[in-house]
């Protein structure tokens, strides 16, 4: 009871303090595609590029490391989106008519993202049509006019209106309405027809008082807008989509909605010109779709390109997502996977150059960016060095694997060049180089593992700012999978027009869900790995820097052993192929085991030390040594009343769709029935009010949602799902002897601990070992509260996770403490309990759910560095909970150290996708395509640094226009840091921003992420994200309740704030 | 034993009391000092010694001024029966092993007759299921209300015990709404309900909760700002040892204490809680209090299960563990339960040491194998 009120009372200071400097709380950078983009942008002069979201974020790419986002207040989709050239100012188009005004900004000693102003289009209802006044509503385009700092912003009814780019106030008086312009136009085109709204809006880069106007019709006015004449009159009669001024002003070409492009020539002729020069529809002559948007660029070799995106023929490739470049005689159909969003192109832009001379085309897709050197011939695809689709095939699995030694990591950098098409020198064409990338040269190479549903695994350099895509390992080459689709394919790919070229590597259709891969281990000392699939498969890998051709070793493994009565009613085993196969350089497989029955892999561990490799499933684990190709062991864990894990996924589905089926028959039932008293009730009051009374909330409070509050039983479904494998080095039948152990934990709450008895011959490599492993069951523990355990791992005398395998006898780590007595901990969904060995008695622990009433979903052991003294560090264990939440507690005390509120409870993939680093970093799913990193450790932070030479003058006066702060709470991800060099228009820097350049980098920039690997183990427990029922379960609450969540989150998140305040 | 015996015990009982003792067919008449009547343990000798059974075990009924049978076991209720034994003390001695324990405890004067002829006459009641209703010692507790002293009246803290799987806790939660008289006036907050009973389960036995009764604690923990699931996670996680603070929905059955003034139980509907209760003592924080009786199991090689005990400080107690603790320690957690309320079970207090070891044996016979390839 003292020690109890003395842990209440005192916070202690000293270690509130030590706290400070180990903890902190950081969303840094947010890794792979933006999720839904929705615009594009290319700041020529500054060489960055903006790609704008659905959700109303703002991010902005420069060279590799340099980005940085923003967020829209209102999560309204980004339609359009302008750079102000070499200004570093981004002015923004939502579809609620709004226009946002973004700039990098000095801040506090460092740089933001930050939104400067804002314009909400006034709406006058009256005024509209009916007066013949101008409204501007619906904004449908935007064009930066280089002189006078304007915005002109066309709209739906025709008009164009001017607005001050500085204050984002409205120019009035300068309005263009459509009247004016008919003015100038024959009567005969006119024929009483409005124009429709503005398609387009061009501006030339060598006279920027004019604009080209594109009204939807299909007219095309050159206008003056200082003489507020018309120039030049075009007059198109095919409804216009796009419109694209030619740079030395002489010719215009536009596209139109039937899938045809027009040149008109805007210097010769008579005004206005009746007829283009040229009009083809290149896909034609069948019925073609609308081309949306048309480039113009020239070469000096004289033969330019166009470039378009749409226009297939309607009925034969009307479903393709294309985009053409056209030179001369040469057209390739660029045929991708996803939706195009918008294209640029990479070109001079200076006004004394007199051709475009395009280098580079950038086509925005939905899921992904491609672009392609237009120098060199043949167009080939640039690897992009960020904005990786990651979700290329859906993410089924991800690892993390930090401090790689440099010689994998040339490896692995190698093969991944082998494998794919292009040079080494990709890299440097890469068009997209603005800003610099200010971070130091990570100290230590983090690996990202992401296992996918189409059986690959993709190696990624997670160690900087930049996810950049190293290798692809693909297993499903080992398997005959049921559909051979390639052939299909082959025989598209036959008609040779149009001219279609497979482009980008989206491709999120599987082969087979059998070949997903459910867990992924690497050893990083001897590169060896184990991937472990949906169907049973357990694969163990070795890297090899040559081709080769090889069998692959095939044995199974019968986890049910024997039990009887079960039938597995799942899918078939995946059928290997056999006889030799040839393996490109990179990960070879080495040998493949098949559990019986075949269900997805729950949880897999490679001890590459001993030569083992330990595999379970929900029937089972068992232990395979690949050295002598020989099972060493199969344990059956299924209680025997658990009859759900035996049939397969299969019957649960059909289940489910059971339980579907009955509750569309319910709706159905109370639809007839109401239906029914409608025709009854022959008064249309009485039908109202019935319809009132269906719809109104009594109605959904006759079901409320109720929970059974049971403690959990032995026979409790799928009770047997392994959980979690474990390999440790320690004491397990008494305290005089340590050895090779493995554990096991299962959802139902049991451990089994085996004595292993390794001959020794294996320590020396590749000799195949003569006697064989044995494995003797030394303990079982049972858990009372029966939670599945989530993790296990053994500490050393000291309280220290032992170190991976090889790691202390090569002397990358420090020796585990072999004299203090070991312990082991063993995370439970509920609680955490460190047990004393080889004696198991409890030695202390935290009952989580019983305190928070929330349940663990991702545990790991890791290191935190101090901010404050170089030397200092603790080993702590993180841990995610379903609500979202990631706890810090000290080991082996643990103590609860702080908490932070992460992930939303509702986001039940992000929360599945979890994955810590041993240095107090992690990982989540935000999308289906982008990981959001994140850091609890004070030291180790990984975000973007750089800096951008911007120039745009710096009045004082704009400052009072400001209309708000920036939001910096609500945005998505953290706050990245951006050192700006800001230089003034006559060229001298701004003084404050020179100081500013020459601060010194935070803290955490000085003392990067090197922290010692002798201090720690890599422990990532379980990483993977597989989802439970309880997943689902946490998700399907009723709105109000998440409601409540989302506003305890809130709450939770002021009080984490307030944790921080120094 | 003889005439004088009785005039002494007729004449004021001031020193001796007289005693009647019958086992079998057998009668036996004493006399003991009723103001130094002794131990039970000297009791039970002398009257193995009386009717010469020196080694039999055997149990000891006496009937009470209302003609019950009621049982001496233990120093209290022999005590209890010396003292209002008037004049005489009858005293019922059986064969452990033929032991009709159904005899025990009838209270109703018509059915004395019947009991005294059923103990007299034990063939008679051959035929009539044997209701085993266990020794007071075998008796546990199933639920207590707890802390009525520091609660307001309105509120009643709960705790269920919950040995063994055999029987379930039985009950439902939902989301619901809790009016609440705030310095604002009557506010509609969210709260959580006990939603529905199962027939039979041991919510339902102990009849301390119903349906619609406020959830307002868990082990010490409130509820509010808590979503079902959270709250639900919570119960189960504490479902060997819950205790569960409730505001119950009918609110007649509260005790008035003389303590609280009859306006202070308006008062305890305010949101204000934690005012009326004082922050939950120690020992219902779990994971705090080092006393709960949750124990892990552990089965070393040798094959022979035992629970986990908590790690002791010394070397030397590390060997005392060896031994199978299956004590349960409600009586530890640093409070006296403050209203026990002892329901004998149904099915007796007999088995449910049984049921505890029950799991223990069942996975031994499960995973005591191992299967080696």
């Amino acid at each position: 009871m003292m020690k109890f009120r003395f842990r209440r009372q005192g916070a202690d200071p000293q270690r509130e303090k030590l706290k400070q400097e180990l903890f902190a709380f950081h969303k840094t950078v947010e890794h792979g595609f933006p999720n839904q983009p929705s615009a594009l942008a290319f700041d020529p002069e500054l060489r960055i590029m903006a790609i704008g979201t659905r959700s109303g974020a703002v991010k902005i790419y420069g060279a590799p490391g340099v980005e940085f986002t923003g967020l829209h207040r209102d999560a309204a989709t980004v339609t359009q989106m302008h750079f102000l050239p070499g200004q570093g100012r981004v002015l923004t188009l939502l579809d609620d008519d709004s226009l946002h005004l973004w700039e990098i900004v000095h801040h506090d000693g460092c740089a933001h993202l930050e939104e400067a102003l804002h314009f909400q289009a006034p709406s006058r209802p009256g005024f509209d049509g009916a007066s013949g006044l101008p409204s501007l509503a619906h904004i449908t385009v935007v064009l930066l006019v280089a002189v006078g700092d304007m915005a002109a912003l066309g709209t739906e009814g025709g008009s164009i209106f001017f607005l001050d780019v500085p204050t984002l106030t409205l120019l009035e008086g300068q309005t263009l309405g459509p009247d004016e312009v008919l003015r100038s136009v024959p009567d005969d085109y006119r024929c009483g027809k409005a124009l429709g709204p503005v398609e387009s809006l061009q501006g030339h880069l060598r006279d920027p008082t004019k604009i080209l106007i594109g009204y939807s019709r299909g007219l095309l006015v050159i206008w003056n807008q200082a003489a507020r004449c018309a120039e030049r009159i075009f007059l198109g009669n095919q409804q216009l989509e796009s419109v694209c001024w030619e740079r030395s002003g002489h010719t215009v070409v536009s596209s139109h909605s039937d899938g045809s492009y027009a040149i008109w020539a805007a210097d010769t002729g008579d005004s206005p010109t009746v007829q283009p020069t040229v009009a083809t529809t290149p896909y034609g002559p069948f019925p073609c779709k609308a081309i949306n948007k048309v480039l113009w660029r020239s070469c000096a070799s004289g033969e330019h390109f166009v470039i378009f995106s749409g226009g297939m023929p309607r009925a034969s490739y009307g479903d393709r997502h294309c985009v053409s470049v056209l030179q001369a005689e040469t057209l390739v159909t660029l045929d991708f996977t996803s939706r195009v969003i918008d294209f640029f192109t990479v070109h001079s832009t200076r006004p004394e150059d007199e051709f475009d001379e395009p280098q580079a085309l950038a086509v925005l897709l939905e899921e992904e960016l491609v672009v392609l050197d237009l120098q060199t011939p043949g167009w080939p695809a640039v690897p992009a060095p960020y904005l990786a689709p990651l979700h290329s095939s859906a993410i089924t699995c991800s690892a993390h694997v930090a401090n790689v030694p440099a010689k994998l990591w040339a490896r692995i950098v190698s093969a991944g060049e082998q494998q794919s098409p292009q040079p080494a020198s990709g890299a440097s064409s890469w068009p997209i180089t603005g800003g610099r990338n200010l971070a130091q040269e990570p100290s230590q190479r983090g690996l990202l593992l992401t296992g996918h549903e189409d059986g690959t695994v993709r190696f990624w350099d997670a160690s900087g700012v930049a996810l950049r895509p190293l290798y692809k390992l693909s297993t499903a080459g080992l398997f005959q999978t049921d559909c051979e689709h390639a052939d299909s394919l082959a025989q598209a790919a036959e008609d040779d027009w149009p001219p279609f070229r497979k482009v980008g590597c989206f491709d999120p259709y599987s082969d087979d869900p059998r070949l997903g891969v459910q867990k992924v281990a690497l050893c990083k000392y001897t590169a060896q790995m184990v991937v472990a699939g949906t169907a049973g498969q357990v694969l163990v890998l070795e890297l090899s820097d040559t081709p080769a051709e090889q069998a692959v070793g095939v044995a199974s493994l019968d986890l049910l052993q024997d039990r009887e009565g079960f039938t597995w009613k799942g899918h078939e085993r995946l059928s290997p192929r056999l006889g030799p196969l040839p393996w490109p350089a990179g990960f070879q497989p080495r040998a493949l085991i098949q559990c019986l029955p075949p269900a997805a892999v729950t949880a897999v561990t490679l001890h590459a030390e001993w030569g083992l490799v330990a595999f379970g499933t929900s029937h089972g684990f068992g232990l395979f040594d690949y050295l002598r190709r020989s099972p060493v062991l199969a344990r059956c864990t299924l209680h025997p009343s658990d009859s759900l894990a035996m049939e397969g996924p299969l019957s649960r589905v059909k289940s489910l769709k059971k339980s579907l089926r009955q509750s569309f028959r319910r709706i159905r039932k109370s639809r007839a029935s109401g239906k029914k008293r409608m025709v009854t009730g022959s008064k249309l009051q009485e039908a109202n009010a019935q319809l009132a009374e269906q719809a109104g909330p009594q109605d959904v409070e006759v079901t409320p949602v109720q929970r059974r509050i049971e403690p959990r039983s032995a026979d409790d479904s799928l009770s047997g799902v392994v959980r979690c494998l474990y390999f440790a080095d320690t004491f397990l039948r008494d305290a005089a002897h340590h050895g090779p152990t493995m554990w096991a934990g299962t959802n139902s709450g049991s451990v089994f601990a085996y004595a292993l008895e390794v001959p020794a011959a294996v320590a020396g490599g590749e000799k195949r070992p003569e006697r064989a492993v044995e494995a003797v069951l030394g303990k079982e523990v049972q858990l009372m509260h029966r939670a599945p355990v989530v993790a296990i791992a053994v500490l050393d005398g000291r309280g220290r996770p032992l170190p991976e395998p090889y790691e202390a006898s090569r002397d990358l780590a420090q020796a585990p403490d072999m004299q203090g007595g070991h312990a082991v901990l063993i995370a439970s969904e509920e609680q955490f309990k460190v047990f004393t060995l080889p004696k198991v008695s409890a030695k202390t622990k935290f009952k989580l759910t019983a305190h928070e009433g929330c349940r663990v979903r991702k545990v790991a052991l890791a290191t935190f560095a101090s901010v404050a003294c170089e030397d200092y560090a603790e080993t702590c264990l993180a841990c995610l909970t379903n609500l979202g939440d990631v706890h810090v507690f000290s080991v082996p005390g643990l103590r609860p150290q702080v908490h932070y509120a992460c992930i939303r409870k509702e986001d039940i993939s992000g929360i599945a996708s979890c994955v810590f680093t041993r240095h107090g970093q992690g990982f989540y799913l935000i999308s289906p395509s982008e990981f959001e990193r994140f850091s609890l450790s004070a030291r180790n932070i990984t975000e973007p640094l750089c800096s951008l030479d911007v120039r745009w003058p710096r009045d004082a006066t704009r400052v009072s226009h400001r209309s708000r702060e920036s939001p910096k709470l609500s945005q998505a991800n953290g706050t990245p840091g951006i050192i700006l060099a800001p230089q003034s228009r006559d060229g001298s820097p701004d003084p404050i921003c020179k100081e500013a350049d020459t601060l010194e980098p935070p803290e955490a920039m000085l003392s990067p992420m090197s922290i010692d690997s002798a201090t720690s183990a890599d422990t990532t427990l379980d990483t993977t994200g597989d989802m439970t029922v309880e997943d689902v379960k946490d998700f399907l609450g009723s709105s109000e309740e998440s409601e409540k969540n989302l506003r305890n989150l809130s709450e939770e998140e002021a009080r984490a704030c307030a944790i921080l305040i120094k | 034993m003889n005439r004088g015996h009785r005039h002494g015990a007729g004449s004021g009982c001031l020193g001796t009391m007289e005693v009647k003792s019958k086992f079998g067919a057998e009668f036996r008449r004493f006399s003991l000092e009723r103001s130094k009547p002794g131990k039970f343990e000297e009791f039970y000798g002398l009257l193995q010694h009386v009717h010469k059974i020196p080694n039999v075990d055997v149990l000891v009924g006496y009937a009470d001024i209302h003609g019950d049978l009621l049982p001496i076991n233990n120093d209290d209720n022999y005590h209890k029966a010396v003292s209002t034994a008037n004049p005489l003390l009858r005293i019922f001695i059986q064969k452990k092993e033929e032991a009709d324990y159904s005899a025990f405890g009838t209270d109703t004067l018509i059915k004395k007759k019947n009991v005294l002829t059923n103990v007299l006459r034990p063939d008679n009641h051959r035929k009539k299921p044997h209701i085993v209703i266990s020794l007071p010692q075998d008796f546990r507790p199933v639920s207590s209300i707890i802390d009525v002293d520091i609660l307001p009246e309105t509120h009643r803290r709960v705790r269920l015990y919950k040995y063994g799987t055999e029987k379930p806790l039985g009950f439902y939660i939902r989301d619901g709404a809790s009016v609440r008289v705030t310095p604002h006036g009557l506010e509609k907050v969210p709260g959580i309900f006990i939603s529905r009973l199962v027939p039979g389960g041991l919510a339902q036995s102990t009849g301390l909760l119903a349906v619609n009764d406020e959830v307002l604690e868990v082990n010490g923990i409130e509820v509010s700002g808590k979503s079902l699931d959270q709250v639900t996670d919570m119960m189960i996680a504490n479902s060997r040892n819950l205790i569960i603070t409730v505001r119950p929905a009918n609110q007649r059955n509260n005790v008035v204490r003389n303590s609280r003034t009859s306006g202070s139980s308006g008062q305890s509907t305010d949101t204000s809680l934690p005012s009326c209760a004082p922050p939950p003592e120690p020992s219902l924080e779990p994971g705090e209090d080092d006393s709960d009786e949750e124990e892990d199991i552990v089965i070393e090689d040798s094959g022979e299960p035992r629970q986990i005990p908590r790690a002791a400080p010394s070397a030397e107690s590390l060997q005392s563990l060896s031994q199978v603790e299956l004590s349960f320690e409600y009586g530890q957690n640093g409070f006296i339960p403050a209203n026990e309320v002892s329901l004998p079970p149904v099915a007796g207090g007999a088995h449910t040491e049984f049921e505890t070891r029950a799991p223990d044996q069942k996975l031994l016979e499960e995973d005591g194998t191992v299967i080696t390839l």
